[in-house]
């Protein structure tokens, strides 16, 4: 468990004045964690961007909201869940899908869409694989229970499989919810004299010291942190969420905070900080499922699907109606006050005293040494290599973990509820639509380990770039985003060189494209007996477009001439050493990620979007992991195969496989019009084949090089992850 | 026509059952809270999908002692349409107001995806407006849908051509690939499958319009199709 340095405690010396009491060192501890203050990060962080036309909040809230017209805004962030989900899979992933939820609703927004990236140790590892199978199905199944149960739809996400994770699993979930402009709410603490209401579940010990267990390291004993991973009840969820936007509407609700990491420490000194205000309640009036707790505990519980409002004095029982009606607990448990302290009493007797501002505000700030080159193991030199069978080398890759169909997973999300899904899990992009208006929002959440492990700073350029081109291939202008940055202990220099490249390369990228950073997570400490994982920046960025039949990935129809946006691009053997062919075929890592031309990325994103959007494709995907071969193999995923001529001189496994970015491949009963739609945008565009029934076939000049019954890579890509997973029940 | 979409804590396919009524359908709907003991004036309840009361000890199991629950019995005895949508076909189940049990899905997991559905029967009010026979596409999307019943019960069903729907392709182990079934009396019908998921033309399908449509044609009630925000034809028929 992390507790508080001895510089730290010098500094709630400082503040108090005196010697804090036990719960007093509790509360710091837990608002000075990693998890919750940031402080290995912050200082790194303030480069990101945060502001565009569009952001109506930014980093700071709950979540982060953005204007998308006709009065509406959405909110939405992304956070991770890993240290719970590996020590308790199920209701470890079950309470991050909870929490974000509630990070959305608290603002006053109606959650309609989630996405999770999930990774793990290979599931056919031969020491871990057990182990790694039992924890994919604990994690999709509490995401499942969760998600399903509360109504939002989970309409997709990624799913990566590296050894890095085997000790330890990344669960992070990305939620987004609708509302209107004057329905926004904040989480602060106005108003003197207000009083403070405690709604939702009773509290109980589960969960305490989460967040502090989420800013350590694991070690063997972890698993006997197992009673600090709550448990999750979808439905209280679902009551909090429909009685807490009914209350809001009331006009009675001033401010309103969930309780997650740090429970009613954190809501209570948030909610004063943030409005310079005080608050003073008492412990023995909130509602306990246990007897006999310590007022530290009442503290620290991260017991879920729990609120925390400011209501207007006097109207207090308009909020209680509502909460009476969905049959929760709301009891007022203190008020507003103006001396800006956290006055904490339990029956009368004060336990804890602490302003609020220095509580929640001053926290330490490290500006942790990162003055080396970031970890890396891999060699920077390419082995040689060459293709014994490409036919057998593409097999092998849909078949992969990274690649293979996902649909085993997604299959158990309920992503059509709410009738908003225009497209759900398997695409570039996720869209749902909004209703009342002609504005659909998209949204694509990435992460890739491989390339930020060669390189931070360009992987995390990549991965900006890669979401931005999956919003523009169904037709959306990116418009905004959020992080969560996965990483070992920053108090390795070596790893906090890998955490400053990285934040740096997403801060250049999303200043060029223009997807200012609302907010978002950082989970540090990610590492099992002294393994870091790699470092895992997930992005997770939204586009707006105007609400339409969305474009799809399948081939659709035969004699479609196909087209390869962006060109081939250019490879060299060490830009090679990153992609999923080296994984999979050559077992073997090195050198650097593909070369991104922002730029130029720039130019093809925004000749996709109006080739989209002009209705002149009938299909359109985007190049990413597996390069060319399995783009055009997923393409041909929807019955209709493709015959492809190329004219490339890289040798066939670069030409075939190479990860190059800034590449769409799209059919079109109109090429003449792509093609001059790219020639406007600067942008090379290559006629490369024409779809036709039941084959693949791919050539190079006079050779061929993959020739594959489309029957066969359907049924390999969708059988391979049962497949993998079958053990779990012989 | 006016439809009912009774709401119980946790019903989360609530408000989607509204949406595709006025907005699809174009006819008008309104809410009835769980604790109601008598409904409004309305010409036939939706029981929506979800978790009612978080489908703690079996699913539909705590909701049949809703006070709404007996409002609904009373208004089926008196030959009022009630259409259950998957949590709510669990609910018919639970209270009796159908026979038989829908149990976990045979490879115990969640499913969601579309499915075909037959229409076995359009002798009922959901279905008069399918041809016989008639392949709809509609959504599942849930844990415990694996409809199961004693060997008298279904013969029964069988018999008194009370099988309204079945499953092309069974998703979730149901017995003789039932996906849907009515009451004697033909005018309570309980289904897996989602229509109000299927009613727009945006989101891909409309097939179940047919069953929302057959139930307005029932009432002879003439259909004015909002138009939605694609132009979607009211019906795909």
């Amino acid at each position: 468990m992390s507790e508080l340095t001895a510089s730290e405690l010098d500094k709630v010396r400082a503040i108090l004045k005196r010697e804090p009491n036990e719960t007093e060192v509790g509360i710091f501890t837990v608002m000075w964690s990693e998890h919750c203050s940031y402080k290995s990060s912050r200082i790194h962080l303030r480069k990101l961007p945060t502001k565009s036309d569009r952001v109506l909040v930014g980093p700071g809230e709950n979540a982060g909201i953005i204007d998308i017209g006709d009065n509406y805004a959405i909110a939405f962030k992304i956070e991770s869940h890993n240290h719970p989900s590996f020590i308790e899979p199920f209701q470890g992933a079950a309470t991050g899908v909870g929490g974000i939820l509630r990070d959305i609703f608290t603002m006053g927004a109606r959650p309609i869409a989630v996405m999770d990236a999930i990774r793990f140790g290979p599931l056919d590892d031969p020491e871990h694989g057990a182990r790694n199978r039992r924890i994919l199905e604990g994690v999709v199944g509490g995401i499942s229970h969760y998600g399903n149960c509360f109504g939002v739809p989970t309409i997709g996400g990624e799913t990566a499989f590296e050894s890095c994770y085997n000790g330890n699993p990344l669960v992070n979930v990305f939620a987004l919810g609708v509302f209107k402009h004057d329905e926004i709410f904040f989480g602060r603490a106005t108003g003197i004299g207000n009083p403070v209401i405690y709604v939702g579940a009773k509290t109980g010990r589960d969960g305490i010291h989460g967040a502090s267990m989420a800013s350590s390291e694991f070690s063997e004993d972890s698993m006997a942190k197992r009673p600090n991973v709550q448990v999750g009840d979808p439905f209280m969820e679902k009551l909090l969420l429909e009685a807490c936007i009914e209350a809001m509407h009331t006009g009675a609700v001033v401010g309103i905070q969930d309780m997650g990491a740090a429970g009613l420490t954190c809501s209570t000194c948030e909610m004063g900080s943030r409005a310079e205000t005080g608050i003073d309640f008492d412990l023995s009036l909130v509602p306990q499922r246990e007897t006999g707790m310590q007022p530290f505990e009442i503290m620290l519980s991260e017991s879920q699907e729990r609120m925390l409002l400011v209501a207007e004095k006097g109207r207090e029982d308009e909020v209680f109606a509502v909460f009476k009606k969905w049959g929760l607990d709301a009891v007022t448990i203190g008020t507003v006050t103006g001396d800006g302290i956290l006055r904490v009493k339990d029956h009368g007797v004060v336990v804890a005293e602490i302003p609020n501002r220095e509580l929640a505000d001053e926290a330490p700030l490290y500006d942790r040494p990162h003055n080396v080159a970031p970890y890396r193991a891999a060699p920077m030199e390419a082995p040689a290599f060459a293709s014994k069978d490409l036919n057998s080398d593409m097999l092998a890759l849909v078949a992969s973990g990274d690649l293979c169909s996902k649909r085993w997973i997604w299959q158990q999300y309920d992503y059509t509820v709410r009738t908003n899904t225009l497209a759900g899990p398997g695409g570039d992009a996720a869209i749902v639509r909004i209703k009342d208006t002609d504005t659909s929002i998209a949204m694509s959440v990435d992460g890739n380990g491989r390339y930020c492990s060669l390189s931070p700073r360009e992987g995390a350029k990549l991965l900006v770039a890669e979401c931005c081109r999956n919003l523009s291939t169904v037709g959306a202008l990116p418009v905004a985003a959020t992080n969560n940055l996965n990483f070992g202990n920053p108090e390795r220099p070596e790893i906090m060189a890998q955490l400053v490249e990285a934040i740096e390369g997403i801060s250049e990228a999303c200043k060029f494209f223009d997807t200012p950073i609302t907010g978002g997570n950082v989970s540090l400490y990610n590492e099992t007996l002294g393994d870091a994982i790699w470092p895992t920046p997930v992005m997770g960025i939204v586009g707006t477009l105007k609400t339409a039949r969305p474009i799809t990935m399948p081939f659709k129809n035969e004699g479609r001439p196909i087209l390869l946006l962006g060109g081939l691009g250019n490879c060299d053997a060490t830009r090679f050493g990153g992609t999923q062919y080296a994984k999979v075929v050559l077992n073997n890592m090195w050198g650097l990620p593909p070369a991104l031309d922002m730029d130029y990325e720039k130019r093809v994103q925004s000749a996709i979007r109006e080739i989209v959007n002009s209705g002149h494709a009938e299909s359109a995907h985007d190049v990413g992991d597996g390069g060319l071969a399995v783009a055009l193999a997923e393409s041909c995923s929807g019955g209709m195969g493709a015959k492809i001529s190329l004219a490339s001189d890289l040798q066939p496994e670069l030409a075939l496989f190479h990860e190059g970015p800034s590449r769409v491949v799209l059919s079109t009963a109109n090429p003449d019009a792509v093609i001059e739609i790219a020639r406007r945008h600067n942008v090379e565009c290559l006629n490369i084949g024409v779809t036709m029934k039941s084959r693949l076939r791919i050539d190079n000049r006079s050779d061929a090089w993959i020739d594959q019954s489309i029957v066969k890579l359907a049924e390999v890509w969708e059988n391979a992850l049962p497949e993998r997973l079958a053990p779990v029940h012989a | 026509m006016r439809f009912g979409v009774v709401v119980f804590p946790g019903s989360n396919c609530d408000h989607d059952a509204w949406y595709a009524l006025t907005h699809n359908l174009g006819h008008s709907a309104e809410f009835i809270w769980h604790d109601s003991g008598a409904l409004p004036a309305v010409d036939a309840v939706i029981l929506p999908g979800g978790f009612s009361y978080g489908d703690y000890l079996r699913c539909g199991a705590i909701a049949k002692f809703s006070p709404v629950m007996k409002a609904v019995k009373l208004f089926a005895a008196g030959g009022g349409l009630v259409l259950g949508i998957c949590n709510g076909f669990q609910v018919l189940v639970e209270s009796g107001m159908l026979p038989g049990a829908l149990l976990r899905n045979r490879d115990l997991k969640f499913v969601c995806r579309p499915v075909g559905v037959r229409v076995e029967s359009i002798h009922t009010p959901f279905t008069g407006s399918a041809r016989a026979g008639q392949i709809l596409t509609l959504p599942v999307a849930h844990g415990d849908g694996c409809y199961f019943a004693d060997s008298e019960t279904l013969a029964s069903l069988k018999n008194d051509d009370r099988v309204v729907l079945r499953y092309v392709d069974n998703p979730n182990g149901s017995l003789d690939g039932i996906a849907g079934i009515c009451n004697e009396g033909r005018n309570v019908m309980g289904m897996m499958p989602h229509p109000e998921r299927a009613a727009d033309m945006l989101l891909g399908c409309t097939d179940g319009l047919v069953i929302l449509e057959s139930m307005v044609q029932t009432f002879g009630v003439q259909t004015f199709g909002v138009q939605s925000v694609a132009g979607a034809p009211p019906l795909s028929r």
